[in-house]
């Protein structure tokens, strides 16, 4: 098969090779998998949602399988912004990589002083606005359950930002109507969204007879909640059809992405396939190529959104 | 600042033989020149269950020994307890199966620069990597001598070639199924005064190397610990591996097992805060 296919894309004003990113919580800064291949080969490393401060996370144990599946408990462990800025961000440059900084943050204010920070930071191409990571321990602190409140975190960093640099709200599917909420962050300043995050979920455990997790709840990844993914990012792109989407959730093979990009993603994110398989992002791009050109696209962008119609 | 092993590579390897030895199987895999770069204390992770499993993470496994012969080239030996879904897999798997590895993982042993007396424990098949150590240790002049331990007799890992390469062996087992009954720490305090034992190196569930980091404290000898933690994936992406751990300056961090372990000085470790939440400290 040597049909040229154009897989760039776009977010925003920002242009990327491939639309395939590492998934935010699931590539740390990107070290660890530039082992296995240069990160350039990708669209860019969507690097682990960073606070203002470090942060030790939630205790042990922080994980239990499930099946075509995992549920997560980490509670945003990561060395805080500034310590981020200094050491992780230049030696992605370094690599050539194009990076998506995503950022996490308790209050309004905090999301803005993060906003601050990166401002003054040269060769980022996109803000992912984690607004939604269900590993927190007030239910009221995932933003992105609210339209109000998730409005005023992305006005907060859109204020900040300015328009120069692509900001994209990453949103949680355990709401009633997500296309809601893709809407007021849209009308807040939001260049696009990241749908979605994990899934709230939990395991017990039939030795302890108690919730497995130390953080008891944790975020459901994996193939397992790929259809909820692709309803969602449908959905958004049906009520906003101009609102740039990076689709994720389970994707795990070329198949898998192109459903995401059919239902109207423009970028998808591969997070749990690389704990499984750290060359699996490489390989779904591959596949994906192949996939585009058996259908007769020429470039990635005539399929995006191709399922409505 | 810990990087991943600059060896780690992914691999297709080959299931050479797979034994049932008591409790665990021993099972040799062919891996090919990474095996070069395989040092004891490393891990390896299998993908597990085959295309269409509901098996999304990897399996990490210590390796036991490695070596290198004209038929099948390199290869690790692994002591599989088939305990989970992951692991009954692969105990299930005979040989010419091929499966997707990624290896060496983690940090390995230190081994010392001078020969000195050293004492290896280990806990259940956490003896696994212990045998490899003390072919490494004797190599360097070592005296080795060695405590194994388990609930019982059938979960004793340790083979008859292994013994060869030890000073004295004993073992422990707290139904007195095998050796004496006990735990492997129940004579500890003795056997580093007696032996003069100047490092420990210990592999197995994390309550042990809690107690024989607090004996070998009290003693002043350098304790090597090789820690076990769930890992979802072993390459130090995931951050669901982690353990308190102090430095210098007795300030705590969260390190990832797969990462800057799986070997830790084990008086590094805050062990009373594993499972706590650390935030405030």
């Amino acid at each position: 098969m040597s049909t040229p296919v154009d897989l760039s894309t776009t977010l925003g004003n920002a242009w990327f090779p491939s639309p395939l990113f590492t998934a935010s919580g699931c590539a740390s800064s990107g070290k660890e998998l530039a082992q296995f291949f240069p990160l350039k080969d990708i669209g860019a490393v969507v690097t682990k949602s960073v606070m203002n401060k470090p942060r030790h996370g939630r205790p042990t144990p922080r994980m239990a399988e499930t099946p075509s599946g995992m549920l997560n408990s980490i509670g945003l462990q990561g060395p805080g912004i500034d310590a981020f800025l200094a050491n992780d961000v230049p030696w992605l440059l370094s690599q050539g990589s194009r990076v998506i900084v995503s950022i996490a943050g308790e209050t309004v204010e905090e999301y803005a002083v993060l906003a601050r920070k990166l401002r003054s930071t040269a060769g980022i191409s996109a803000i992912e606005v984690n607004i939604s990571c269900p590993n927190v321990e007030n239910r009221g602190l995932v933003f992105a359950t609210d339209c109000d409140t998730s409005a005023r975190v992305i006005d907060g960093v859109r204020k900040v930002i300015g328009g120069e640099i692509p900001i994209l709200a990453k949103l949680t599917p355990d709401v009633t109507n997500i296309a809601a909420v893709a809407k007021s962050v849209a009308d807040a300043g939001a260049d696009g969204v990241a749908l979605i995050n994990t899934v709230l979920g939990m395991v017990i455990n039939l030795e302890t007879m108690k919730p497995h997790l130390g953080g008891k709840t944790g975020g459901l990844s994996g193939p397992a909640i790929r259809p909820v993914a692709v309803r969602a990012i449908y959905q958004v792109r049906e009520a906003l059809p101009n609102l740039p989407i990076l689709g994720m959730g389970g994707v795990a093979s070329g198949r898998d992405a192109l459903e995401m990009i059919l239902a109207g993603a423009s970028g998808v994110s591969v997070g749990t396939a690389s704990f499984g398989n750290p060359t699996a992002i490489i390989a779904i791009q591959n596949e994906l190529r192949d996939l585009l050109a058996q259908r007769g696209f020429t470039s990635l962008s005539q399929a995006v959104s191709y399922a409505h119609r | 600042m810990s990087t991943i092993n600059k060896a780690a590579a992914q691999v297709t390897a080959t299931v050479i033989s797979n034994k049932r030895v008591g409790a665990y199987h021993q099972i040799i895999l062919s891996v090919g020149e990474v095996v070069r770069h395989c040092r004891p204390g490393n891990f390896i992770a299998i993908q597990v269950g085959g295309d269409s499993s509901r098996m999304v993470l990897r399996r990490a496994f210590a390796i036991s020994r490695t070596s290198e012969n004209a038929q099948f080239g390199g290869t690790v030996e692994l002591i599989v307890a088939p305990h989970g879904t992951g692991s009954k897999w692969l105990c299930a798997q005979g040989e010419g199966v091929e499966v997707d590895v990624v290896t060496p993982l983690g940090k390995p042993f230190g081994v010392p620069t001078e020969p000195a007396n050293a004492l290896l424990i280990g806990g259940g098949y956490g003896s696994a990597p212990l045998f490899g150590l003390a072919d490494l240790l004797k190599s360097r002049g070592c005296r080795v001598d060695m405590v194994l331990g388990a609930s019982n007799g059938s979960k004793i890992y340790a083979p008859m070639e292994g013994k060869r390469s030890v000073n004295s062996l004993k073992i422990f087992t707290e139904d007195g199924s095998m050796g004496e009954t006990g735990r492997v720490t129940s004579q500890l305090s003795s056997i580093i005064e007696e032996r003069g034992v100047e490092i420990i190196y210990s592999c197995g569930p994390m309550a042990m190397l809690k107690a024989i980091t607090e004996i070998a404290d009290s003693h002043g000898v350098v304790h090597q610990a090789s820690v076990e933690e769930s890992m979802a994936c072993g390459i130090g992406i995931c951050m669901t591996c982690v353990l308190p751990v102090k430095d210098s300056d007795g300030k705590i961090s969260m390190k990832r097992s797969c990462i800057d372990g799986p070997v830790m000085d084990g008086s590094s470790v805050c062990w009373d805060l594993v499972g706590k939440s650390t935030e405030g400290f």
